[in-house]
């Protein structure tokens, strides 16, 4: 089997570290060292490779089921409409009752309270002018989203994308490349926000579409980065070498704040001060 | 009151844009736990119903495992509720071998390494018959698309049991695969138009 005995420990261990690795889930660091052992393991490069080929299998497939239009109007029409009064909750405490009956009801509700209680404001983009570039660069992410829309120049490559803008706005916005570090990119395209061209660099983490929005001034400036959820979308904005940065994405938050600090870095680095 | 309403409506308008666009994950993971669609479309309304009344404590939290936590524990009850021996209620890993012995884990050769394309309707039938944790890791991983720390909130077990589930998921899943092969579905259905590739995602 494996050349050495040592090899062997790490291979045992490895095995999950091998669906990390396929699912996108590893640090450079450790994408590195685990590259690094499958190009001289065999039986882990085979293991890899099995990994890898079932999980193409199964994306071939139409696996994710859609709702049916019947549940989707159910779903509605529990939600109420305009000036009617709100059928579910009252203010008597049979909210809090409901909760107790649920807690109570079911042996499982400790998960569901954990998520409740991990639910963190991160932090609240103050003043309207943010407010509403808030909302706008949200629309802006959903209307990307639509079929065609997402880029206007489709490349992983900085150095297409980079020249791109040239000549379509007015500053040269900084495209970098975080392959490595796990965000993939895809391409850019030329948004409207607020009335002003900005430039979108646009990212994935595994099939989460990230969409970078950078312009001279968008919204007002704060110290180091804030952010926020709307309609279920992470947002974050900072400012940073005289430009401002928006990245919008359905990303958890964690990784969405990754994000911003391997861009961060990355910009640091390319305009050591 | 006419302003109450309005604020109701406010909210209700919401919820509905932060939790409608999840209703096909939720469905598709409540299939999966299910194994049936009318259960499965129950439990999903049963979920928003809850949510709906939660939201005023959702802060800032990614929408999606939000919500699947709460179907989760809606699927959970239900089976707790219903305790019936034909249904699944093997929520632990350590005798998974209650089930049909079709996915036992064999050593993948390396002439195995590549898997003969099954249609849709077959793979699904592999991942029904996967043990319950393992079936919702790898629902929650490949159809929801959630992360190792997603996964974890949602099922309320460490990453590392996350990870080891996985990877057990994914083995049995493979070793089902090729014992799938060669036998084939008896309810194989006429293959529809495959979208071209990279449009799925």
């Amino acid at each position: 089997m494996s050349a050495s005995g040592n090899i062997t420990v790490n291979c045992s261990e490895n095995e999950i570290l091998l669906h990390a690795l396929v699912d996108g889930e590893l640090d450079a660091g450790h994408v590195r060292e685990v590259e690094a052992h499958v190009a001289g393991c065999r039986s882990c490069a085979q293991a890899l490779e099995s990994i890898r080929a079932l999980r193409h299998a199964m994306g071939g497939a139409r696996l994710k089921e859609q709702a049916p239009a019947q549940l989707r109007s159910r779903i509605a029409a529990m939600l109420p409409a305009r000036a009617s009064p709100f059928p579910v909750a009252t203010k008597d405490g049979s909210l809090a009752r409901w909760w107790r009956t649920f807690l109570g009801g079911f042996s499982i509700g400790t998960a569901l309270s954990a998520a409740l209680a991990a639910t963190v404001l991160i932090g609240v983009f103050r003043g309207d002018q943010n407010r509403q570039v808030a909302d706008e660069v949200v629309s802006a992410h959903i209307r990307s989203l639509q079929a065609g829309h997402l880029t206007d120049v489709q490349t992983s490559d900085q150095h297409t994308v980079k020249p791109w803008f040239n000549g379509k706005l007015d500053v040269a916005p900084p495209v970098i490349d975080l392959t490595a570090q796990g965000f993939t990119l895809l391409g850019g395209r030329l948004d409207y926000i607020d009335r002003e061209p900005v430039a979108s660099i646009i990212y994935a983490r595994r099939k989460h579409v990230i969409n970078l929005f950078v312009a001279q001034h968008l919204g007002a400036r704060h110290a180091g980065a804030v952010g926020e959820s709307i309609q279920g979308y992470n947002v974050r904005h900072w400012a940073e070498e005289g430009l401002d940065f928006w990245a919008v994405s359905d990303l958890n938050g964690d990784e969405l704040d990754e994000f911003v600090q391997k861009v961060s870095a990355a910009l640091h680095t390319a305009n050591p001060t | 009151m006419a302003g109450e309403g309005n604020a109701e409506y406010e909210r209700a308008r919401r919820f509905r844009d932060a939790a409608l666009p999840y209703l096909d994950d939720a469905y598709t993971l409540a299939r999966y736990l299910m194994r049936n669609t009318a259960d499965a479309e129950d439990a999903v309304q049963e979920c928003y119903l809850r949510a709906l009344r939660h939201f005023d404590s959702y802060r800032g939290h990614a929408m999606k495992p939000w919500l699947l936590t709460i179907l989760r524990n809606v699927c959970n009850a239900e089976f707790a509720r219903r305790s019936r021996h034909e249904t699944p209620t093997d929520w632990s890993e350590d005798d998974p071998k209650s089930e049909q012995p079709m996915w036992q884990e064999t050593q993948a050769s390396p002439e195995t390494a590549l898997l003969r394309a099954q249609d849709d309707a077959t793979i699904r039938r592999l991942v029904d018959t996967l043990p319950a944790v393992f079936r919702e890791a790898i629902v929650l991983r490949e159809m929801n698309d959630l992360s190792y720390q997603e996964i974890a909130e949602v099922v309320g077990v460490p990453v590392g049991t996350v990870m080891s589930r996985l990877a057990r998921a994914r083995a049995m899943l493979r070793a089902a695969w090729n014992a799938a092969d060669g036998s084939g579905p008896q309810t194989a259905r006429a293959a529809a138009p495959l979208p071209a590739p990279g449009a799925s995602s």
